[in-house]
């Protein structure tokens, strides 16, 4: 279980690039400035590119974290620009 | 009177199946085409050609159906919109550029600044054979830097910063090549894995990675009747005079072994790729 605690989670595994990114940059609007967000995403490219576009589009990326079934949850805290 | 089609197609003008028409070749920089010469270029394909322009496969601008009679005309039209021709034949040809860091997200270098420095240093010099530069920005390549007889490829050299890391684990899966591991709060950088992609250190949220930027250079590349995917000598140059200094030996490695209709590929095999590398090494080194 992960040792940060999470304001909101959205699961970005029921959908392929960008959306995978859209849904997650939906759900982060969702959230107040500093709140924290859990995604959970894919193996593969969701992994490889979701935490660099969260990055650049200025929010701050806690931790990633193996779930063991193929899945990745990555907790992000809110900036607001 | 006589055409001489050589001086022709020097400048630019290549000669086209229908008798006494030039497609002519403009001069383009690393894909980059101000609005004014746009413009410009619009205004003569209308008046002296078929009012359409062809892009070529290397980021160039031509311009079919000029009139033999109408070359020097075009030429003075095309100048005052600072457009000039290009060159075809045995020279170094159009440098090619993808956008580049100062555009692109990926992008590891200013490719278009190098494109401008190469096309000043090279641009229409007198060779054996055609001879080709390209430069990307990064890995994903966009620009095909191995077609080229010198490919240029940005890339980004890493060394993890323990005292910034925050052990989130982003970079272990940015990495396409596997090259990382995390294990016990310490990052491992497989060397021998890492090309230099930079997608750790762009995806890194805690500013854990030194980087620096550099260059991937390939020679021999060839994608025409021949089709070979050019090859590495250094993995690695982290140096902007020392990319120059290798550029220099390899076209200078052409120009003095190369016979006349003779790709940069087939001197190197012919002459050794031994002696070719030694001679990269050295200009490296120096």
């Amino acid at each position: 279980m992960s040792e940060f605690v999470f304001d909101d989670q959205v699961d970005i595994t029921d959908v392929v690039c960008p959306i995978t990114f859209v849904k997650a940059k939906v759900a982060l609007e969702e959230l107040d400035d500093g709140q924290i967000l859990a995604i959970r995403m894919n193996d593969g490219e969701p992994v490889q590119n979701v935490p660099r576009s969260i990055k650049e589009e200025g929010h701050q990326i806690l931790k990633l974290e193996e779930n063991g079934d193929g899945t990745y949850t990555l907790l992000v805290r809110k900036v607001e620009e | 009177m006589a055409v001489d089609y050589g001086t022709l197609k020097k400048g630019g003008f290549m000669r086209q199946k229908q008798k006494n028409h030039f497609s002519l070749r403009l001069r383009v920089v690393g894909g980059t085409v101000t609005a004014e010469q746009l413009a410009k270029i619009a205004e003569v394909a209308q008046r002296y050609g078929e009012g359409y322009v062809h892009l070529t496969s290397r980021q160039g601008v031509e311009i079919p159906f000029i009139k033999l009679e109408q070359i020097e005309e075009v030429k003075t039209a095309l100048g005052e919109g600072g457009v000039v021709p290009g060159v075809c034949g045995p020279r170094v040809r159009t440098i090619t550029a993808c956008q580049g860091s100062a555009v692109c997200p990926s992008g590891c270098i200013d490719t278009y600044a190098i494109a401008q420095e190469l096309d000043e240093r090279y641009f229409g010099r007198e060779l054996p054979h055609k001879f080709k530069f390209g430069v990307t920005g990064c890995q994903n390549n966009c620009l095909k830097a191995e077609e080229n007889d010198v490919g240029i490829k940005g890339g980004i050299q890493v060394k993890w910063l323990p005292d910034s890391c925050i052990q989130c684990g982003v970079c272990v899966k940015a990495c396409r090549s596997k090259a990382i591991t995390l294990e016990d709060g310490k990052i491992e950088i497989d060397r021998e894995k890492c090309n230099f992609c930079g997608r750790c250190t762009k995806a890194c949220p805690a500013e854990a990675y030194e980087e620096k930027h550099g260059y991937i250079v390939s020679f021999g590349g060839t994608f025409g009747n021949d089709v070979h995917k050019g090859e590495t000598v250094i993995p690695f140059i982290e140096d902007h005079d020392k990319l120059l200094a290798v550029c220099d030996a390899a076209i200078q490695f052409f120009g003095t072994y190369a016979n006349a209709g003779e790709r940069f590929k087939a001197t190197i095999e012919r002459v050794g790729k031994e002696k070719f590398e030694q001679v990269i090494k050295e200009a490296y080194d120096e």
